[in-house]
């Protein structure tokens, strides 16, 4: 049995066998374990994972004790993805010369890392393995802050949030740059496959996780992953946020094949305000002050112009 | 490893640090095989606990499960233990307490709710609340 899991339903899914174990020292209802176990049993292959230094490398493996059912490779801040790309291009080698038998399946190379290593650190790293073409995947799990060091701004930090290295304050109202657009960045590089998932909508990750793996080439996924320490709220609340962060297209769930065709892959039957988006998370707090009620609805605008964006793009197959 | 990797010294440890999720060869699929059916390695965190991290615990009430398996997908900590499409309970040695499962899950009352560390199981069923009026959010 190898390829893609067959997964009708929740029910069906509920059967796979787990392949992260707990006991790992992520917070309380952090998101990036719930992606990470998504993707894992949403496949039947053998894996070889790396992860960049972030929260997900360290607490799940920290000496003696490790929370992966497959090959891990523990490895630098910057250099997931060419870890990956160097065991894929092993695999690639030690087959031609007959050193791995054709009897043993191929298993299926994925690179995480989070949003200080793929959009700032490893960015540079990861262009090269996209521009050199590796069979592999790559997940940014995107919470939008360095939050496995105290949470510093990262170029993924959006405008407004209050971070260690741009607090808010009296004279500042955070974070003052806008967030890099990473997954157009990705597209950019010739991509086959470039897509936006997050945990609480687990049918469509899924579906792209599946379209992922059965792709030849270099997949970028952005996975939203809400930080329920940095982003401040409680740890009950992680699906909720997910689902405002999706339903208010804050974080709009789409793919790009080939780097032209995009997908809207899920359209909100009501669309949330951005208001409520930025007032379930205590970081944005200071906005709601009425000198900053300008960058709320500067906050909106923004999005409103994204969404019709996509969606001219998705019209127009550019 | 026939010596537990705590009791080694420095000297002793593999090259490498490589650590091992389980003892000797892997002759099986790991995706289709359960865990209570694999051989894990003292150094694989399903060895480990972290129960007392938790402040309150999820308490599992079956007779209002309608087994959608929310909580399961959503659990960041891999402890709600389904099998056959049912939902068993909780793995406490692996769960901190955050909370998600009594959260997202959808029936009414709530199957899964959260109650102090100390509560008795048997006690807190006794207190289950009654199917209220008001529409869930």
């Amino acid at each position: 049995m190898s390829g893609n899991k067959v997964i009708k339903n929740l029910k069906s899914f509920s059967t796979a066998a787990e392949r992260f174990e707990g006991s790992h020292v992520l917070c309380p209802g952090c998101a990036h374990s719930i992606i990470v176990r998504e993707i894992l049993n949403a496949t039947n292959d053998n894996l070889v994972v790396s992860a960049s230094t972030g929260c997900l490398e360290v607490c799940t493996a920290i000496y003696p004790h490790t929370s992966w059912d497959c090959s891990w490779i523990h490895i630098g801040f910057e250099n997931s993805s060419t870890a990956v790309a160097g065991a894929e291009a092993m695999n690639k080698a030690l087959r031609k010369k007959g050193r791995i038998g054709s009897d043993v399946p191929e298993p299926k190379f994925v690179a995480f890392g989070g949003d200080g290593a793929t959009f700032d650190i490893g960015f540079q790293w990861l262009s090269g393995c996209f521009e050199r073409g590796h069979d592999m995947m790559y997940v940014c799990l995107d919470n939008e802050v360095y939050a496995n060091t105290g949470g510093q701004r990262s170029s993924a930090t959006p405008i407004g949030a209050s971070a260690t290295t741009s607090p808010a304050g009296s004279t500042s109202y955070g974070e003052k740059q806008n967030k890099k657009d990473i997954i157009q960045i990705m597209a950019a590089h010739g991509s086959p496959y470039v897509a936006q998932v997050a945990p609480n909508k687990w049918k469509d990750m899924i579906k792209k996780i599946h379209r992922g793996f059965d792709t030849k080439g270099p997949v970028y996924i952005n996975a939203m992953s809400a930080c329920t320490t940095e982003w401040k709220f409680a740890p009950h609340e992680t699906i909720e946020v997910s689902d405002l962060a999706t339903d208010s297209l804050v974080f709009p769930l789409y793919e790009i094949i080939d780097g032209t065709e995009l997908n809207i892959t899920y359209r909100p039957k009501n669309i949330v305000p951005v208001r409520d988006y930025l007032g379930a998370q205590p970081r944005f707090k200071h906005l709601f002050k009425p000198e900053y009620e300008y960058l709320i609805k500067e906050w909106q605008e923004r999005v409103d112009a994204y969404w019709e964006y996509l969606q001219r793009r998705e019209e127009a197959r550019v | 490893m026939s010596k537990s990797i705590k009791d080694m010294g420095w000297d002793e440890l593999v090259q490498g640090a490589a650590l091992f999720s389980f003892e000797g060869e892997v002759d099986y699929e790991m995706s289709q095989v359960q865990p209570e059916d694999r051989d894990y390695a003292e150094t694989n965190s399903r060895n480990a606990y972290v129960g007392d991290w938790r402040v309150e615990k999820p308490v599992f009430n079956k007779d209002f499960c309608i087994d959608c398996q929310f909580c399961w997908i959503y659990c960041p900590d891999t402890s709600i233990i389904a099998r056959d499409k049912k939902m068993i309970g909780v793995d406490m040695d692996h769960c901190k307490g955050c909370g998600i499962c009594v959260e997202v899950c959808p029936t009414n009352p709530k199957s899964l709710l959260m109650f102090n560390e100390n509560t008795d199981n048997e006690e807190a069923l006794t207190q289950w609340p009654e199917k209220s009026e008001e529409k869930g959010e």
